[in-house]
This record gives C-alpha cells, structure tokens and sequence, in this order.
C-alpha cells in the first residue's frame, strides 16, 4: 500500500476520491456517536461530566496517533529522502496540534468539576503538554527554513526524537502515581467501561480517526500542490 | 425513541464550552485545510498554463525562423 501511494500521481488519483469519501464517513460515524453518547444516561459517580468522554478520549486518541503518522512519515522522509514522505508530515504536523490542544482543553474542562482542579503538573497531563509543544516545534521549526530539503531533514529529526514522548504519553498512567485515571479502554482483560459509554466511545474513536484520515489526506494533497507550485514559479524565473 | 440528556444540570458550565470548541477546532481544520488545497491548487494550475503557453509561443517562434527565407 505505501509503496503504491508513495508515487505522487498514484497518490493524487487515490486520494482525490479516499479525502471526500473518508470525510462523509467521519460526518455519519461522529453524528451517530453523538447520538449514542448524548442518549446514554449519566455516569453513577460523575454524572453529565461522562459526557466529555466522548469528545475528549477521541481527541486524545488522535494526538497520539497523528504524532506516530508525523513519526512514521518522518522516517521514510529522512531515511529514503521522499518527497511525498515529508509532505505527508508536514501536512499532519497542523491536525495533531490541533487534537492535542483539544485533548487538554476538554480534559481540563472535564478535571475542574470532577478532580476540583482545571490542572495538575501529573505525568499524564504533562506529557501530553510536551506532545502539543513537539508538534507545535516542528511546525515552527519547518516554518523558519526556507530550503526545502534542509528543513525536511532538520523537522524530520526532531519528530523522530519527540517519539520517545508517545510511550510516556501512553504508559504515565501505569509508570507513576497520578491524578489522571488509569487505563479504562486498551488493557490486559479487556476495557473497564460499561457497553453503554463504551458503544458511543467507539463509534466517536473511528469518526475521529476517519476525520483525521481525510484531513490528512487533503492537507498533503495542499502540500503537494504548494511544491509544485513553488517549483513551477521557480521554473519560469530561470527558464 | 431514547431522549437526548440535553440538562447538565451543574455541569453545563463545562460539558458544553467542551462541546463548543471542539467544534470549532474541526471547524478551524477543514476550513483551513480545504481553502490552502484550493489556493494552492488554482496557483499550481495557472503556473502550468502560464508554461505551456510560453512553451507554444517558443515553439511558433521557431517555426517561423525554420521558415524565414535564407
């Protein structure tokens, strides 16, 4: 599959129609998880807040997932020196800062009236804080080099080393004492969640995850034209 | 058919600016992302006419010099 989409056409041909298509199917799966969430009732402990969930764990969800893309296309950028690698990282590097930022906003949200506190310096918060300055980093980062390549090696590399942060992100929780709850969805034994919230949560975790898909694919097609724009502009400079 | 559990009760207060800018931050990225495609796009293909037409009038040019008696 990545060696049929790492040809730029072919990618372009595949994505022209997988963006629209992924998009409509993250606008049905997000609005029957809505649905479903919004009609189960409230948690015996904390009430309406559960509502959150549904909004929050999808979005923390894919600021992990988006780093590991930004990593994985990172790599391929900086070890097999392709193009459409580095478009691809560049363009995921915007929608995961995003997630991330929304992760801590509605996790926040939902710590004030449940924790008493709208923040704690635990590991879990904090490293998912050091998530949103990576991303937001390598943004930066490619931002303020103007050669291509130069940039592309330099955002590569520190993508590679910030993918130290996801099993910290991930495994905080177990590792350390912290006011974030522990693993509830993916652990040995199976999820501690109730069919009710864990139903909505699911059908919210793959509209998200075809969200960013088609997000992703968009932007990379944008990146994609902005190179090619930006080398025709430079063709027609020198002849 | 199942009610929607609209009343937060206390917890509005934070259940729906949750609610609120998560939409806006799907808002801010389709926005942003579907208009940088259309920018980028449009720039690419006038680039490539602005080409081609350069590349036809080069070629007429040539032709007519071919054709130029000696």
């Amino acid at each position: 599959m990545i060696n049929v989409l790492a040809n730029p056409h072919r990618f372009m041909a595949f994505s022209k129609w997988a963006a629209p298509v992924l998009g409509l199917l993250a606008a049905g799966l997000i609005a029957v998880g809505l649905w479903l969430g919004l009609t189960a009732p409230g948690d015996y402990q904390q009430g309406a807040t559960v509502q959150i969930m549904y909004i929050h764990v999808p979005a923390a969800w894919m600021s992990m997932f988006s780093y590991a893309c930004l990593g994985g296309a990172s790599f391929f950028a900086l070890v097999f020196r392709h193009s459409l690698a580095d478009a691809a990282a560049r363009a995921a590097a915007p929608l995961g800062a995003v997630f991330t930022f929304l992760a801590l906003v509605t996790g926040s949200l939902w710590g004030r009236p449940m924790w008493g506190t709208w923040w704690v310096w635990d590991a879990r918060l904090t490293s998912v804080l050091v998530l949103l300055l990576l991303f937001v980093g390598y943004i930066a980062l490619r931002a303020s080099i103007d050669d291509e390549a130069k940039g592309a090696r330099a955002g590569a590399i520190l993508a590679l080393v910030g993918l130290v942060n996801l099993p910290i992100v991930k495994y905080s929780v177990d590792w350390w004492n912290t006011l974030h709850q522990g693993e509830s969805i993916f652990r040995a034994g199976g999820p501690t969640l109730a069919p009710v919230f864990l139903i909505p949560l699911a059908v919210m975790g793959l509209g998200y995850a075809c969200a960013f898909g088609a997000l992703w694919l968009a932007a990379t097609r944008a990146e994609v034209w902005r190179r090619r724009a930006a080398s025709l502009a430079l063709q027609a400079a020198f002849g | 058919m199942t009610p929607l559990h609209l009343e937060a009760g206390k917890y509005a207060a934070f259940i729906w600016p949750a609610y609120a800018i998560t939409a806006l931050g799907f808002i801010g990225m389709i926005a942003v992302t579907l208009l940088r495609a259309r920018r980028w796009r449009r720039e690419a293909e006038r680039l490539e006419k602005a080409r081609t037409a350069a590349k036809g009038a080069a070629a007429d040019e040539t032709a007519t010099k071919a054709g130029d008696p000696p």
